[in-house]
């Protein structure tokens, strides 16, 4: 997508370069001119220079093309950059879930938590924000409590899985953020989540 | 239910009576109507009859008109009264006569008043001067009068002021006429506190819409509204002032700074924060730096409430597996349960006389307003079977308890009696309204 644009916005670039450039130097129409006092040097002189230019644009700018294919053509580089993408993604998709007025780790979000672990470990510059979340049930008041809780239970797995406190943040919402609107078991196991982000 | 109601010792029943009779330093006699410490005590008819015109002003007769209404509402929003329907009504004295002379007592008795209000409106000008006399048809004598001078804007002030005089008179305790409700609601994108009038009128909004708040509590002086908002993306106490706007952030500690509770005396306040790694409540200075941590257990402690005398807190925990109301003893630090009915009791909410504590039970997915003694007797039940009803809040005078219920759907703001009784809808704004508060007494 990335790579389209930038082409798109070169050739355009190189077209307009193109037109400016004859349209400012445009050279007078023979007949204003009696054919002896015809300025034919200075005119094949700027012509060569209009040409030139033109060519050093052309030149630069597929040099800068074969640039790019260059550098995103080494299926290592862009395979590498990819899986970098989609795992950043795959952490910040990541859901954690959890039983009705409940802060403990199943096993399930255990599992999560030690490949959101890992990426941590890999990123080490991300500082991460965790969000508590809870279903509309019980009050108000002791869901912000709770969503606080499931945050710092999953600060404290990732800390106990070897990322540094001072990465992560804890945040809590309650029930003031439902994924899933409605008064059911479905809305309701949804909304009782941690979620991650980056600072 | 139903049998675990009946809980005053006779004993106990008479100290109380006792109590109320030494400390009123009232003439009782005026008691012989309302005794607010008996929980059956039964409404008091009475007759509120359209004040005399006593100036030619055309608009005087309008102003009659509207004051018998301001009159007769706040007086049925108390919850002491039973008013007589007007068509029942033998004379007119705004026309016959307003004084104790001109008054037939025995129209009245024979329609069953045990009180008669009878009043008078004058016009002059942009001054409007209205008088008021309170008699006992049985009697046959002038309980009290009184009269009010002031612009004719005043009119709602200056009715509210009688109403508020005589339900001093009857009970020894102001009454609610010069309160007020904060609450949240939603707006546009979010919630915002709003402020209303102790019967739902004037509902403005006081702080920016769009935001996420959360719990408003009134300051023990009744001016400004400590409340939690993630105006800066995690939740913080900040003070507002309910009137000139002014806001500032108490406390921001890292984590949760939530469930902001007053001590009674205003030389501090409890809260919830989670800096240190759990939630606990800790007692904050006014200017909301942490004086010392209250509770010390793993899990969730929240929602703090002083009782009056700012001796003793009570709070929900989770100590024992699921959220249960706590008391402790702020001088020895010793905390005992008192809830053990459900599973899931939050919001509690210390009565104005520190007897009682109200708070909200959740089981199958609906909660209900429950109202027990501070030793844990008297469970009793004042709503059900009307979706969530949630967040008690008792009128400063005790009589009146305003919360949140999903009756209608939506959840809207209602007010009961303390006994559970006229349950009626409080605020008629759109959008969910929730966690309602009600505010001290101010300027009397």
């Amino acid at each position: 997508m990335k790579k389209c644009i930038s082409f798109g916005l070169l050739l355009v670039l190189v077209m307009s370069l193109m037109m400016f450039a004859s349209c400012a130097k445009r050279p007078p129409e023979p007949e204003d001119y009696p054919p002896d006092e015809q300025p034919m040097d200075i005119r094949s002189g700027e012509r060569a220079e209009i040409e030139a230019e033109l060519e050093r644009q052309r030149r630069l700018a597929e040099e800068e093309l074969e640039g790019f294919r260059d550098r995103d053509l080494t299926p290592e580089e862009e395979a590498a950059r990819m899986e970098k993408e989609m795992d950043r993604e795959a952490f910040l998709e990541s859901k954690v879930y959890f039983a009705f007025d409940n802060s403990s780790l199943t096993t399930e979000a255990r599992e999560i938590l030690l490949r959101q672990a890992r990426w941590l470990k890999e990123n080490g510059d991300a500082t991460v924000i965790v969000e508590g979340h809870c279903d509309n049930r019980g009050t108000e008041e002791y869901n912000l409590a709770l969503g606080s809780r499931r945050a710092q239970s999953v600060k404290d797995f990732l800390v106990n899985a070897g990322v540094e406190p001072s990465r992560i943040v804890t945040i809590s919402y309650g029930e003031e953020r439902p994924v899933v609107q409605g008064d059911n078991e479905d809305a309701w196991s949804k909304n009782r989540r941690a979620e991650f982000r980056l600072r | 239910m139903n049998s675990r109601t009946i809980t005053l010792h006779p004993v106990f029943f008479l100290f109380l009576l006792f109590l109320v009779f030494v400390y009123s330093g009232k003439a009782f006699a005026n008691y012989d109507y309302i005794n607010i410490s008996d929980p059956f005590h039964r409404q008091v008819p009475i007759a509120v009859t359209v004040p005399a015109s006593l100036s030619d002003d055309a608009e005087t007769g309008l102003l009659a008109e509207q004051t018998a209404v301001i009159l007769s509402r706040s007086l049925a929003f108390t919850g002491y009264f039973n008013l007589i329907d007007a068509r029942a009504f033998l004379d007119a004295p705004g026309e016959q006569g307003i004084t104790a002379r001109e008054v037939n007592f025995r129209n009245w008795r024979d329609i069953g008043a045990h009180l008669l209000v009878t009043g008078g409106v004058r016009l002059e000008g942009r001054v409007l001067q209205m008088e008021f006399r309170l008699f006992d048809p049985f009697r046959q004598e002038l309980v009290f009068g009184k009269r009010y001078t002031g612009e004719a804007s005043d009119l709602r002030r200056m009715v509210l002021r009688f109403s508020d005089e005589m339900i001093y008179r009857m009970t020894g305790d102001w009454g609610v006429f010069n309160t007020r409700i904060a609450f949240v609601s939603e707006t546009e994108n979010g919630k915002a506190v709003y402020i209303s009038d102790f019967d739902g009128e004037n509902v403005r909004r006081i702080t920016p819409p769009d935001d996420i708040v959360l719990t408003p509590a009134w300051c023990p002086e009744g001016r400004r509204i400590a409340y939690t908002s993630y105006a800066a993306d995690k939740p913080d106490i900040y003070i507002r002032s309910a009137d000139s706007g002014e806001n500032e952030v108490f406390s921001n500690f890292e984590g949760l700074n939530i469930t902001p509770a007053w001590k009674p005396d205003g030389s501090g306040l409890a809260a919830t924060l989670s800096f240190e790694g759990d939630e606990e409540i800790y007692l904050l200075t006014p200017e909301g730096r942490v004086d010392k941590r209250l509770t010390n257990s793993w899990g969730v402690d929240v929602s703090p409430s002083f009782s009056p005398d700012g001796k003793k807190m009570a709070f929900v925990s989770g100590r024992a597996g699921s959220p249960q109301i706590y008391i402790m003893n702020l001088d020895t630090m010793r905390t005992r349960r008192l809830t053990f009915e459900g599973r899931y009791n939050t919001q509690p909410e210390w009565s104005p006389r520190g007897d009682r504590i109200a708070y909200s039970s959740m089981s199958d997915g609906q909660s209900d307003i429950f109202v027990i003694n501070a030793d844990g007797s008297g469970l009793r039940r004042l709503t059900q079977d009307s979706g969530r009803n949630e967040s008690p809040s008792w009128s400063p005078d005790g009589n009146l308890i305003v919360f949140s219920t999903t009756r209608e759907g939506e959840s809207n703001i209602y007010v009961m009696t303390a006994m559970g009784g006229q349950q009626r809808k409080l605020i008629d704004i759109p959008g969910n309204q929730s966690l309602p508060d009600w505010s001290p007494v101010t300027g009397q």
